[in-house]
């Protein structure tokens, strides 16, 4: 798994190479692999600043989001006023636009995390809440009845019975949150921000330092790479019943 | 432990709009197995479901444990292990439930586990079983509940014939002296099982033929009386329980 994401990455930096030499674009317009590499030398205490900033609002947000997402799925799945409160709350997180909430998170959370970190919770709320409430849905209703016939009370069947049942969905919400938590940290530095990948590659760009944006680009693609990868190992270990990969192709 | 005899007293229920009992009266007695055999739709589970007080209510009739009672076991076509769990915690699934795990059931568990030969798989989790081990732990986790009535519906029918064979001695010798309800499509098992078997049909749904097979459960296979009997049951299935 781990050899052929190299390969793919080599590949991808060869075509890059490729058209560069072939279509030979001005560096403004699209700057080859080694320029970039280099960019990314030069001004990597700098990059390195920017990348902890987004970082720490990508986790925050995935923690956060992950954590208030859970919670509302647990709560509609428990209670069914809560279900008829927050279902509808759940669709209108997802009717709204987000990146057009953007301006509007700045203005309320101010310039620097806060508002980020609110972008990407608003994100990653809904694909763990919607996840992890249908996974828990789905529990085999043989296994309720027979739970019931054993005596257990309410709290006892969710805590040992419908949340577990719920956590491999639960997992892949959060493996796409993972995935889409950099857009929202991204986007919110790009419609105010004084620090953050988003920000510097906004910078890079509007002084036409084409290069150190795609090298600012490529520490992002790394970070989200990086993070995906942690969190899908961390989810293996959440769900260890689970096979690693689907059992049969379908 | 007392095992109470359970009485249906002029149970009338529709689903659907289809009328499966009306006014249907059935004893099943105490501390004995009964077999319950009976067409595909004749409603052998919702009679299941209606003892356990786990399926729609009885619209007119009820259901009686005269002797004892409370709540029943129940075991199901599908072993329903935690999957999460290990062998020996979805045999302790119950205590652990209603919150009364405590040293006394560990053991209890150890036990049955090793009489059921499957001291060794304890540990594992279900994925790593084979179907008969599972079937097995469900029928462990079923009589670990130590409930004076057990109620099982079809639980052996999705194994091979041999692993069935097995199971269906270990579960003669574990459930004896409660009473036991077992809704079947085989015949054989029914047979070997038995202290009583009950062929139902018909809609709403009545009794066509109760009998007796002589001798104690499990019994052979190869029993010479098995034949008959078991050409019997067959006619009586085949005609949709026309006597």
């Amino acid at each position: 798994m781990m050899w052929r994401g190299m390969v793919a990455i080599l590949v991808l930096v060869l075509a890059w190479q490729l058209a560069v030499t072939l279509a030979a674009p001005p560096p403004y317009i699209l700057p080859g692999p080694l320029p970039v590499l280099r960019a990314m030398v030069v001004h990597f205490p700098q990059l390195l600043s920017h990348l902890a900033v987004t970082a720490l609002e990508i986790v925050i947000g995935i923690v956060a989001g992950v954590l208030v997402g859970a919670a509302c799925a647990v709560a509609m799945i428990a209670s069914k006023v809560a279900r008829s409160w927050l279902q509808p709350l759940l669709v209108i997180s997802q009717a709204l636009p987000v990146f057009a909430l953007a301006p509007l998170l700045v203005l309320w959370f101010g310039y620097g995390l806060g508002s980020k970190i609110a972008m990407a919770m608003l994100i990653i709320f809904f694909p763990v809440a919607a996840s992890f409430y249908h996974g828990m849905g789905r529990v085999p209703p043989q296994l309720l009845d027979l739970a019931r016939l054993m005596g257990g009370g309410r709290l006892a069947v969710l805590r040992r019975i419908v949340i577990p049942w719920g956590l491999p969905a639960f997992a892949s919400g959060v493996r796409m949150a993972a995935a889409v938590a950099p857009i929202g940290a991204v986007v919110g530095e790009w419609v105010g921000a004084s620090r953050g990948l988003g920000y510097y590659m906004l910078h890079a760009n509007g002084r036409m330092q084409i290069a150190e944006m795609f090298a600012a680009l490529t520490l992002l693609l790394l970070l989200s790479l990086f993070l995906w990868f942690a969190v899908d190992r961390l989810m293996r270990r959440l769900v260890f019943w689970e096979p690693v990969t689907p059992r049969r192709d379908p | 432990m007392t095992a109470p005899t359970v009485v249906l007293d002029k149970v009338s229920l529709s689903l659907g709009g289809r009328q499966l009992f009306s006014g249907f009266s059935l004893v099943f007695d105490g501390g004995r197995t009964t077999c319950i055999l009976g067409p595909s739709g004749c409603g052998k589970s919702t009679l299941l479901r209606l003892v356990a007080g786990i399926g729609p209510r009885p619209e007119r009739g009820r259901v009686e444990f005269c002797g004892g009672g409370g709540p029943c076991a129940w075991m199901g076509q599908e072993d329903m292990l935690l999957p999460w769990l290990s062998l020996h915690d979805n045999l302790l699934l119950g205590v652990t439930l209603r919150g009364e795990r405590d040293q006394a059931a560990e053991q209890r568990a150890r036990t049955l586990l090793a009489r059921a030969g499957l001291a060794e798989f304890g540990d594992l989790l279900p994925a790593r079983l084979s179907g008969g081990m599972r079937q097995r732990g469900a029928l462990l986790r079923t009589l670990l509940e130590d409930r004076p009535v057990v109620l099982m519906d079809e639980p052996f029918s999705a194994l091979d014939a041999l692993t069935r064979l097995r199971l269906q001695d270990l579960a003669a010798g574990l459930v004896g002296g409660r009473t036991v309800l077992l809704v079947t499509h085989d015949p054989l098992e029914a047979l070997r099982l038995a202290d009583a078997i009950v062929v139902l049909a018909g809609s709403p749904a009545a009794v066509v033929a109760r009998l007796e097979p002589p001798g104690r459960p499990p019994r052979a296979v190869g029993e010479k009386e098995m034949g008959p009997l078991h050409g019997h049951l067959l006619s009586l299935l085949m005609d949709g329980g026309r006597p």
